[in-house]
């Protein structure tokens, strides 16, 4: 099979992803949408690398991996803070700041 | 691309045959500045491991003025070496072609350091009520445990170790020659920024929600910049910015894919700019995020995000100026008068200061478009004197509080000159810079920027920047007749007495608003040397 095909695949993961951020509500599940669209790179990456032949996208992938692997513990840090004064996940409550 | 081209054989075919890996070479001492930063960083983690709760907060001070100080002396000695910067050369690319140590690049890594250096002032005051930072962020708000860990005077240190990292990627992003380093230092300068804005002391609830607004928006930009990238490699076979640059400019690969990249790429930059219609987060985070953290953030973060803009639309994209001037031109229009417009209706004086943040953007974008060497020179110019006086702007904010924290409502803000003339005042200094009035520094940045948009056949968009700038003087004037010309609200703000921290960033501030604005020549000397050659490919 093709490595475009692998592309084409990325494309289409990235815009679940992306769809997935921007219609969800619960703060975990939009930020599981944010680690597929960087699943997603990864994807696009490789199969480039495939397609050029040389091995830099295999190397940004490991480096995404590890970025995505901090951000999880960051944005996790910061979720269960919002949770434990809530008592919710959802980015509809949490409305203080407007206008 | 340093670790790929020290990794690589000569490509996916030949990986079977392992040859020798050849060592890369590092060029230590034109990183040091950033090495620095990092390592003080590093060995702030292990201060907070192993060193008994009360001394740390002195050691940490130490450490973080001491790594800064050391990274801006070493940034100067490497601006005047010559060997880096011999006759007619714009510098040098260091770390196998990770890292760029040109002369803009030393310029924003000299202004960053010092804008860093007054933000920690603000950071590190701990006389009013202990400090801006919550004692416990784990601890539930309004939870027993929290009131335990108030009464015990528990405080976080961590704010050190976190400021650094962030410090350290915001010198790293306007320096990455490729863009993996370039993703690579916006995480590094993004993720402790996040945990950051949680830390408020006071209206915790506010500061975790700023933290998680600012956190999955910028998650959500950041693979955006990431896809970009992907792009991007897809179009050249390489994320270094020099080969994207070649590659363009012989219009051999598929143009789909370039568009594809410059756009996302551009997105994800304009989002940590603050340009309109990237800009929802700005607001919020500003105003829900410690105060000396906003400082930070609307200072240094600022300056790194345009200087890795300027960077990327410069080298990487520079042959493509046609393509991607006229998706810029709306931006910049957008982001002026969205800024200026929705500014007016502001009742919150942090949220006021970020709604005219984002103008500022909007107008330094103007000579971003003209991609010439006026137009870097006075962006440099612009940041670097916005973020002196946005600094004492936030630092004044720090100093007018109510019995519950600082008093952010404009209406607490009445009759302020009457109680306390000299903060009012100093404040009204820090408004009319931001308006651009004439003898200061902010209107000395704004004719530097317009007139390089002129040169650059910018003609329009610095009359809608003119425009809005009225509007903005409108709002800024606004805040100044209700300090000096209302009546005090009964049991108004208490005006806190400055310590020597705050004290020192708010005079430095104003210094810098008077001083560059009737002698600025020394400043924008530099600032044009900085940028006489661009940027090193």
């Amino acid at each position: 099979m093709s490595p475009a095909a692998y592309v084409f695949l990325a494309v289409i993961l990235f815009v679940i992803g992306a769809i997935g951020v921007l219609i969800r509500r619960n703060a975990i599940l939009i930020f599981m949408s944010v680690e597929l669209m960087l699943n997603a790179c990864n994807l696009a990456f490789v199969s480039f690398a495939r397609l050029h032949g040389n091995l830099d996208g295999q190397v940004v992938a490991f480096f995404v991996m590890v970025v995505a692997a901090a951000e999880v513990v960051v944005g996790l840090a910061i979720l269960m803070a919002i949770y434990r004064a809530r008592r919710s996940a959802s980015v509809d409550d949490a409305n203080l700041l407007k206008y | 691309m340093s670790l790929a081209i020290a990794l690589a054989g000569t490509g996916a075919v030949a990986a079977a045959a392992p040859g020798a890996i050849a060592a890369p070479s590092i060029e230590y001492s034109q990183l040091a500045p950033m090495l620095v930063v990092f390592s003080a960083a590093v060995i702030g983690v292990l201060v907070e491991a192993f060193v008994p709760r009360e001394l740390r907060r002195a050691i940490h001070l130490l450490l973080t003025f001491g790594a800064l100080v050391a990274a801006f002396v070493w940034t100067c000695v490497i601006a005047a070496s010559s060997t880096i910067f011999a006759k007619g050369s714009a510098g040098h690319v260091a770390a196998m072609g990770a890292v760029a140590v040109d002369r803009p690049t030393l310029f924003i890594q000299g202004t960053i350091l010092v804008l860093a250096a007054v933000s920690v002032l603000l950071i590190a005051d701990a006389s009013h009520d202990v400090s801006s930072f919550a004692g416990q962020a784990a601890a539930v708000p309004g939870s027993t445990e929290e009131r335990a860990g108030l009464l015990a005077g528990l405080v976080h240190t961590e704010i050190y170790p976190l400021t650094l990292f962030a410090v350290g990627g915001m010198l790293l992003f306007p320096a990455a020659n490729d863009l993996l380093t370039m993703f690579v230092a916006l995480e590094t300068l993004s993720l402790p920024l996040y945990l950051l804005c949680g830390l408020a002391r006071r209206r915790r609830l506010l500061s975790a929600e700023a933290a998680m607004k600012y956190f999955l928006l910028g998650a959500f930009s950041s693979a955006f910049f990431l896809f970009g990238i992907a792009m991007l490699y897809g179009y050249s076979g390489s994320v270094s910015l020099a080969s994207i640059a070649s590659e363009a400019s012989t219009g051999a690969g598929s143009d789909t894919l370039l568009f594809a990249g410059i756009g996302l790429t551009g997105v994800g930059l304009l989002f940590k700019i603050g340009a309109v219609p990237f800009q929802s987060w700005k607001p919020d985070v500003y105003q829900g995020a410690p105060t000396p953290i906003t400082a930070l953030m609307a200072s240094c973060t600022v300056v790194s995000a345009f200087g890795a803009l300027i960077r990327v639309f410069y080298v990487a994209f520079g042959t493509l100026t046609w393509d991607w001037r006229p998706a810029m031109w709306v931006v910049a229009i957008l982001t002026m008068v969205a800024g200026a417009v929705i500014a007016i209706t502001q009742t919150d004086v942090k949220r006021l200061l970020a709604y005219s943040s984002i103008a500022h953007a909007g107008f330094i974008l103007t000579a971003v478009i003209s991609a010439s060497v006026q137009g870097l020179s006075s962006s440099l110019f612009y940041l670097a004197t916005y973020g002196l006086s946005t600094i004492g702007a936030f630092a004044v904010i720090t100093l007018v509080r109510d019995p519950g924290g600082e008093a952010d409502h404009l209406s607490r803000w009445a009759g302020l000159g009457k109680r306390s003339p000299l903060v009012a005042s100093l404040f009204a200094l820090f408004l009319i810079t931001f308006a651009g009035i004439p003898l200061t520094s902010g209107f000395m940045g704004k004719f530097a920027v317009f007139q390089a948009a002129v040169n650059g056949g910018a003609t329009p968009l610095v009359i809608v920047g003119v425009v809005s700038s009225a509007i903005a003087a409108f709002f800024y004037v606004r805040v100044i007749v209700l300090m000096f010309f209302s009546d005090p609200v009964p049991d108004g703000p208490k005006v806190a007495v400055p310590s020597v921290f705050t004290g020192t960033a708010v005079a430095l501030g104003a210094l810098s608003a008077v001083v560059l604005g009737i002698f600025p020549w020394p400043v924008l000397a530099l600032a044009s040397r900085a940028a006489s050659q661009l940027f090193v490919r």
